[in-house]
C-alpha cells in the first residue's frame, strides 16, 4: 500500500478506464419544453431510440408532453404514426397544438400485432415519430422496438402504465408522469444521470 | 420470336428422387388399383435389377427385393410442372405449360438480359441440375417445333425457318407428335421421314388423312400459329412433401426442409419477390400439425439464409410425435427490395416507401387497419373528426379548448365527478341529420388530478358523461 502510483501511469498502462461521455447525436430532437431539454443529456429526446413515457392515468398531460415535438416534426413534413392509440385522437385539439393533420396516420391493431406494426413502421424509416401503447410488452418486445428505432433512425415513443416503472426496460429514456399534473420525472436516461427533481412541462393554461 | 422447349423426360421420378438423400437408389414408381399394382417408371439402378415399367408389383417382388417403391402421383407431377414453370418465369415473361412434362419459353426477348443462347442455355441447365431435374432443351423459331425437336435432340438450336424445315425433314414421322395411326400409315406407305411427307402434293395428303395432320405439319413449320396460354405464377407458395417413413429426429427433417426452402427461393426469384413470413407444418398421424412460423424482419429470398433461419428454429423445436409429412406455406410475399444506400440521403435506412409499408400493414392487419385521420368542420365532437383513405384537406377550424383524446362511447362519471374548472360550453347541433345533440360541456378535474371533458344533456341533472381526456 505504501507505493504511490501516479494516475498517469495507470492510465497509460490501460489499467484504469475513464468513462468517456458519449458524443452528442448528430440531430438534436428538442422536446419543446425548455426545462426538460435542459435536464436531458442529449438536449432533447434521444435520437433514433425508444423513449418511454410512464403515466398513472389518462388525462395527466401525457399527450401534451409530446405535442410540441410532433408539431415540429409534422411541420417539417415528417409523418407521424400512432400505433393502436387507446382513444380516438381528437384532431381539432391536435391541430390546435400545431400538428399538421395531413401527416397523422393511425394503425388499428391489438396485442402482438400492434407491436409488429410498430416495429415495421420504425424499421421502414418512413416516419418522423412512431408512438405506441404496448400492452403487457415484455423486455424482449421493447428491445425489438428499441433496435428497430435504431435501424430506422426514427424517434420511438411508448406509453406505458406507471406500474411498469418497477421493471427494467431497454428504453434510452424513461419519463414518469405521476399524480402532480404537469410534472415529469426522469427515471432513466442514457448518457447522463437523471436528476431526481420533477420538471414542469405545462406551459400554463 | 425464338422458343425454347425444356422437356423433362422423367419428371415423376425426379420429383420423388430429389427428396431422397441417395438419388442413385433403385426406385420404382407404382400405380394402378390395389389388386393390380404396376410399375410405372423405374430408375436406371432398378432397371439393372431387371425391373421394367409395366411389370406388376408381385412380379417385381418375385425378381428382387432390393428396391423401394413410391406412388406415381399425377397431382405431384402437375405440381412439379407448375413449380418449374414458376422457376422459368424468371427467364421469360412468356412461359407456357401447353405440353405435358415440358415447358415452352419465349427466349428471344430475354436474350438481351441473359446473353446469347449459349450462355443462357448453360444457365438454365445449371439451375435445373441444381434442382435435380433431368431435362432436354431445344430451341426453334416456333413452339411446336421446339417441342418436337426436344423429342430426339438435346441442345439443338435451330436459327431460322429454312434450317427448321431441313432439320424437321430429317426427323422420323413417328417422333413429330402425329397421332399413332397416322404415323404408322405413313411408315407403311414408305414415308419414314418428314421430308418425304412434305414432298407429297398437299391435296393428296388432305384427301387421304384427317385435317389434323396437315394442320399439325403447318404448325410445326411455323405456317400456322400455335395458340398458347401464358403461365401466371401463383400468388402464394404451398408445397408439401410426404415422407416415406415416420421421422422422429429433427436432424432427419433437415434434408426435406432444405429442398422445400430452395424451392421457395426459386419461386421467389421467379416472382421477384421476397418472403417475410412462412409457416412450416410438420404433420403427425393423430395429432394436430406442429407449426413452425419463421418470421423475418425484412423480405428475403436467399435460399441459404432462409434455410439457416429455419434450421435454427427447427433445432430447438419439441416435436410431440413422429412426423409424416412436411409442408411449407408462404403467403406474405412482399416485393424484394435489395439493400441500397444512396449517397445523399437523410435516412439511409429508409428502405421501404410508405406505400409499400402501408400495403404490408394492410395485408397483415386487415384492409381497414391503416387510417388517416382528419378533422371535419362540425361542432359535434363525434363528427368533428373523420377517418379517411387518402387526399385529406387541411381545414383549420377555430374551436375552444378541446381534449386530445376522445372516448368513442361516452362513459358515465360517478356522482363524485370532481371539480368543475370551466364550462358550461353548449354544443347544440345536428337536428338536420337525425343525430341531434344538445349538451353542456364542462372541463372537470377528477379526484386523481385527471383533466376530463364531460357533458350533461341540456336540462337534465343526471351524471356527467365523460367524452374526452385532456391528455
Amino acid at each position: 500500500m505504501g507505493a504511490v502510483v501516479a494516475l498517469d501511469t495507470l492510465l497509460q498502462q490501460r489499467q484504469v478506464w475513464k468513462g468517456q461521455p458519449t458524443g452528442l447525436p448528430a440531430h438534436i430532437q428538442p422536446t419543446g419544453h425548455a426545462a426538460l431539454d435542459a435536464a436531458l443529456p442529449a438536449g432533447g429526446w434521444p435520437d433514433t431510440a425508444l423513449s418511454e413515457i410512464l403515466y398513472a392515468r389518462d388525462g395527466m398531460g401525457e399527450l401534451q408532453l409530446l405535442w410540441p415535438t410532433l408539431a415540429r416534426l409534422s411541420q417539417a413534413g415528417e409523418r407521424i404514426m400512432l400505433v393502436a392509440p387507446p382513444f380516438i385522437p381528437y384532431v381539432p385539439a391536435w391541430q390546435a397544438a400545431g400538428i399538421d393533420q395531413r401527416q397523422l396516420v393511425m394503425v388499428d391493431a391489438a396485442g402482438d400485432q400492434a407491436l409488429w406494426a410498430a416495429e415495421q413502421c420504425l424499421r421502414s424509416g418512413c416516419f418522423g415519430a412512431v408512438i405506441c401503447w404496448p400492452q403487457r410488452a415484455g423486455d424482449r418486445a421493447l428491445r425489438r422496438i428499441q433496435v428497430a428505432a435504431e435501424t430506422g433512425e426514427t424517434l420511438a415513443f411508448a406509453y406505458r402504465p406507471l406500474a411498469e416503472s418497477a421493471n427494467p426496460s431497454p428504453a434510452a429514456l424513461r419519463l414518469v408522469i405521476d399524480d402532480a399534473a404537469g410534472q415529469v420525472r426522469v427515471l432513466k436516461c442514457r448518457g447522463g444521470r437523471p436528476s431526481a427533481n420533477a420538471i414542469s412541462i405545462r406551459a400554463g393554461r | 420470336m425464338r422458343w425454347a422447349c425444356i422437356l423433362f423426360p422423367q419428371l415423376a421420378l425426379d420429383g420423388v428422387l430429389r427428396h431422397r438423400e441417395d438419388p442413385k437408389a433403385a426406385l420404382a414408381l407404382i400405380a394402378g388399383p390395389a389388386q393390380r399394382r404396376m410399375l410405372q417408371t423405374v430408375t436406371p439402378a432398378a432397371r439393372e435389377l431387371g425391373l421394367r415399367p409395366g411389370m406388376t408389383l408381385t412380379a417385381a417382388r418375385a425378381l428382387t427385393d432390393e428396391f423401394v417403391i413410391a406412388e406415381y402421383d399425377e397431382k405431384q407431377i402437375e405440381h412439379w410442372h407448375h413449380l418449374l414453370a414458376a422457376w422459368a418465369y424468371r427467364f421469360s415473361s412468356h412461359v407456357s405449360l401447353h405440353y405435358p412434362r415440358a415447358l415452352l419459353l419465349e427466349v428471344q426477348s430475354s436474350m438481351g438480359l441473359f446473353g446469347p443462347w449459349l450462355h443462357f442455355e448453360q444457365r438454365l441447365r445449371n439451375e435445373l441440375d441444381a434442382m435435380g431435374f433431368r431435362h432436354r432443351i431445344a430451341l426453334a423459331p416456333n413452339p411446336a417445333a421446339a417441342r418436337m425437336l426436344a423429342n430426339s435432340h438435346d441442345g439443338i438450336a435451330v436459327p431460322d425457318r429454312h434450317a427448321l424445315r431441313e432439320t424437321l425433314g430429317r426427323m422420323s414421322v413417328e417422333r413429330i407428335g402425329l397421332a399413332g395411326e397416322t404415323a404408322t400409315a405413313f411408315s407403311r406407305m414408305g414415308l419414314r421421314r418428314l421430308h418425304q411427307v412434305l414432298a407429297l402434293p398437299r391435296d393428296t395428303l388432305a384427301r387421304r388423312f384427317p385435317e389434323q395432320v396437315l394442320r399439325h405439319i403447318d404448325t410445326l413449320l411455323g405456317d400456322r400459329p400455335l395458340v398458347l396460354d401464358c403461365f401466371a405464377p401463383p400468388d402464394f407458395f404451398d408445397v408439401r412433401i410426404e415422407l416415406n417413413f415416420d421421422v422422429e429426429s429433427n436432424q432427419t427433417l433437415f434434408f426435406p426442409v432444405k429442398r422445400l426452402v430452395s424451392d421457395l427461393a426459386a419461386f421467389l426469384a421467379g416472382r421477384d419477390s421476397g418472403v417475410q413470413r412462412f409457416i412450416l407444418h410438420l404433420e403427425h398421424r393423430n395429432l394436430e400439425d406442429t407449426r413452425l412460423t419463421v418470421g423475418l424482419l425484412a423480405a428475403e429470398r436467399e435460399s441459404e439464409m432462409l434455410f439457416e433461419l429455419t434450421r435454427g428454429r427447427l433445432e430447438t423445436l419439441q416435436i410431440p410425435a413422429p412426423v409424416q409429412a412436411v409442408r411449407l406455406v408462404a403467403r406474405d410475399l412482399p416485393r424484394f427490395v435489395p439493400e441500397s444506400s444512396q449517397l445523399f440521403e437523410d435516412r439511409p435506412q429508409q428502405k421501404l416507401p410508405w406505400e409499400q409499408l402501408r400495403e404490408r400493414l394492410r395485408a397483415r392487419l386487415g384492409d381497414d387497419a391503416v387510417l388517416d385521420i382528419c378533422s371535419h368542420p362540425d361542432h359535434r365532437p363525434e363528427h368533428a373528426w373523420r377517418q379517411q383513405a387518402a387526399g385529406k384537406p387541411d381545414l383549420a377550424v377555430a374551436l375552444p379548448l378541446r381534449p386530445g383524446w376522445l372516448v368513442s362511447e361516452p362513459v358515465a362519471l360517478g356522482d363524485d365527478a370532481g371539480q368543475i374548472l370551466a364550462g358550461p360550453e353548449r354544443i347544440e347541433s345536428g337536428w338536420w341529420d337525425g343525430a341531434d345533440v344538445r349538451r353542456d360541456y364542462y372541463l372537470i378535474r377528477t379526484e386523481h388530478g385527471q383533466l376530463a371533458w364531460a357533458f350533461r344533456q341540456v336540462g337534465q341533472a343526471g351524471p356527467f358523461w365523460l367524452h374526452g381526456w385532456f391528455a
